[in-house]
């Protein structure tokens, strides 16, 4: 069936200007802050807002900055560690949910997408109080249990869309080949669902070094993740080396999101939606 | 399929084990905290009196709580009705392009949107303050400009007084109106991705169907386009109204003391107020109006 998506007219032709227009502008809207931040980032004017000419020289302080290191080093701890275990645990979850029906389902199904829909200063909140009342010393750990509470969501639904367009003949054809199960899980489900699990670690690995508010909430003395860092820098006033970071900060997680992209297409369908 | 044999069982069992454990543990668990909590009351030295009261829950008929509440909810609403005028054309735009276009145009809507919060509004500050981009055009540029105006005709006082209009910054930052910009732009997004889908679905030969029945553009673009994309229309104002009704980091960066929102209120009884029952009372009832709005939203969506 041939679908006419084209307004015809002279008419037509007036509103697809005004709905291109439209579309350019939201672009526009969408990008001019980046732009802004990155703009500055090069400014090598320190107090005034006017141009002065381009510098490095906020990233070279910034690679000087030993409390810097120490949040990059956090950060990379709290994402890796979130990572590894939610990605376990999300891609264990999601195969359970898209092949078996046991009771229950319908309740541990709104259970795991929970975290995903729920306001993240309310999210804070109740890790806050959990740990304060289970008398939890709040640093690094407390972190990465809190980041992996909210990621293995996110880990299983990127799977699951996966999981939905398998061939589940494949596997039938490799156990008609004698290989067991094991070898079958290992040989061809676990290849062939692979995208999505890198694509789901990327999105975690994203979502845990990107947080702030639940960070903010979960973390204690001496475990000040990146942007817990940016935060109490913009606090404290804006200077330049704020904006080299988050331009720094900005460019590495738009490379890492275009990457996960990249990895659950798969080559195959539309980009999925989460 | 049903679990057909005991070692079938064992397997879903060891399967969603680890994250059962892990969201009941550390989702549902504190979960239950807050709902308990909200019913006790604040000791003397900010510790929690285990009660059965509903006192923190009468607190929101104070009026300087039901104004902050009230300013929330205008603000989240003005957020999803801007982002709705903007995001549905701007859906429509992308729907309605090629095929390979559409998945570019996609990918860009959405990699502002994955990448980090904290920063995104942390740029608009740096051009809605006082020092910002704004004004440094508007008291800089266009200032200049009426002044050299004013000075070339200096009949026309309106040059001269926009001159003077423009010596001052524009108060921008710490309005509502920062607020608003920077929630608007943190979920666009999230209105425009909904909305798409339902769009794309649309069978375009019914539009025509409607004009061969003389049906002008607005009516058939009132009755057939809009009633059949309404079901992602409805999901991406969810989507839109609860992140905006709970936002805590815009108004924090972006608001002042006089545009306070629920977020604030939260954060504030936990980390200065040490108020935790107050708190929890405040982000349960949070909670419930986005559970609330959700199930609209699938109920909508199973349609």
């Amino acid at each position: 069936m041939k679908r006419e998506r084209q307004l015809k007219g002279r008419r037509g032709r007036w509103l697809r200007h005004i709905l291109t227009a439209h579309g350019l502008v939201s672009y526009i809207f969408l990008y001019f802050p980046i732009v802004v931040l990155v703009v500055f980032s090069f400014n090598a004017s320190r107090y005034a807002s006017a141009w002065r000419g381009f510098t490095l020289e906020w990233y070279v302080s910034l690679l000087q900055d030993a409390a810097i290191g120490a949040a990059l080093k956090n950060s990379l701890i709290v994402a890796g560690g979130s990572t590894v275990i939610s990605t376990v645990f999300g891609t264990m979850v999601a195969l359970a949910m898209e092949r078996y029906d046991f009771s229950g389902k319908l309740a541990f199904d709104s259970l795991l997408y929970l975290p995903i829909i729920i306001p993240d200063i309310v999210m804070a909140v109740m890790l806050l109080i959990f740990f304060v009342l289970a008398h939890a010393q709040l640093g690094l750990v407390t972190i990465i249990i809190s980041h992996v509470a909210f990621n293995i969501s996110f880990v299983a639904v990127v799977v699951r869309a996966r999981l939905a367009y398998f061939d589940l003949s494949l596997e039938e054809a490799a156990q008609d080949l004698y290989a067991n199960e094991w070898q079958t899980f290992a040989r061809v489900t676990l290849p062939l669902i692979m995208p999505g699990i890198l694509g789901g670690a990327l999105l975690a690995f994203t979502l845990s070094i990107d947080d702030f508010v639940i960070t903010f909430f979960t973390s204690g003395p001496g475990s000040s993740t990146l942007p817990l860092r940016i935060y109490s820098m913009v606090k404290l006033g804006v200077t330049p080396e704020i904006n080299a970071l988050s331009s720094f900060m900005l460019i590495v997680s738009m490379l890492l999101v275009l990457l996960s992209f990249v990895l659950r297409k798969g080559g195959e369908g539309e980009i999925e939606i989460v | 399929m049903k679990p057909r044999s005991r070692r079938d069982t064992w397997r879903l069992l060891v399967l969603i084990a680890p994250s059962l454990f892990w969201l009941l543990i550390f989702f549902l668990v504190p979960l239950v905290m807050v709902l308990v909590i909200s019913f006790g009351q604040r000791g003397t030295y900010g510790g929690i009196v285990w009660d059965f009261t509903l006192s923190n829950y009468a607190r929101f008929f104070d009026p300087l709580y039901l104004r902050i509440f009230g300013r929330t909810a205008g603000i989240a609403l003005a957020t999803t009705v801007i982002c709705l005028v903007g995001g549905y054309p701007m859906a429509y735009f992308i729907a309605t392009r090629p095929p390979r276009w559409r998945n570019t145009l996609l990918l860009l809507l959405m990699i502002p949107f994955w990448t980090n919060f904290l920063i995104r509004t942390y740029a608009w500050l740096l051009i809605l303050r006082d020092q910002g981009l704004v004004n440094m055009v508007w008291t800089g540029a266009v200032h200049n400009l009426f002044l050299h105006l004013a000075t070339a005709y200096p009949a026309a006082t309106l040059f001269s007084s926009l001159a003077g209009l423009t010596s001052v910054p524009l108060e921008l930052f710490g309005t509502n109106g920062a607020i608003i910009v920077g929630l608007v732009y943190a979920w666009l997004p999230d209105m425009v991705l909904p909305c798409y889908a339902a769009i794309e679905r649309l069978d375009f030969s019914l539009v025509e169907a409607a004009q061969d029945l003389y049906a002008n553009r607005v009516k058939s673009f009132l009755r057939v386009v809009l009633p059949l994309t309404m079901p992602g229309l409805v999901a991406g104002s969810v989507l839109v109204f609860i992140p905006a009704l709970g936002a805590y980091v815009t108004p924090d960066l972006l608001g002042g003391a006089k545009s306070i929102m629920i977020g604030n209120v939260i954060y504030s009884q936990f980390m200065s107020a040490r108020d935790y029952p107050f708190g929890s009372a405040i982000s349960f009832v949070l909670m419930a109006i986005m559970l609330i709005a959700t199930l609209i939203y699938f109920r909508l969506g199973s349609d």
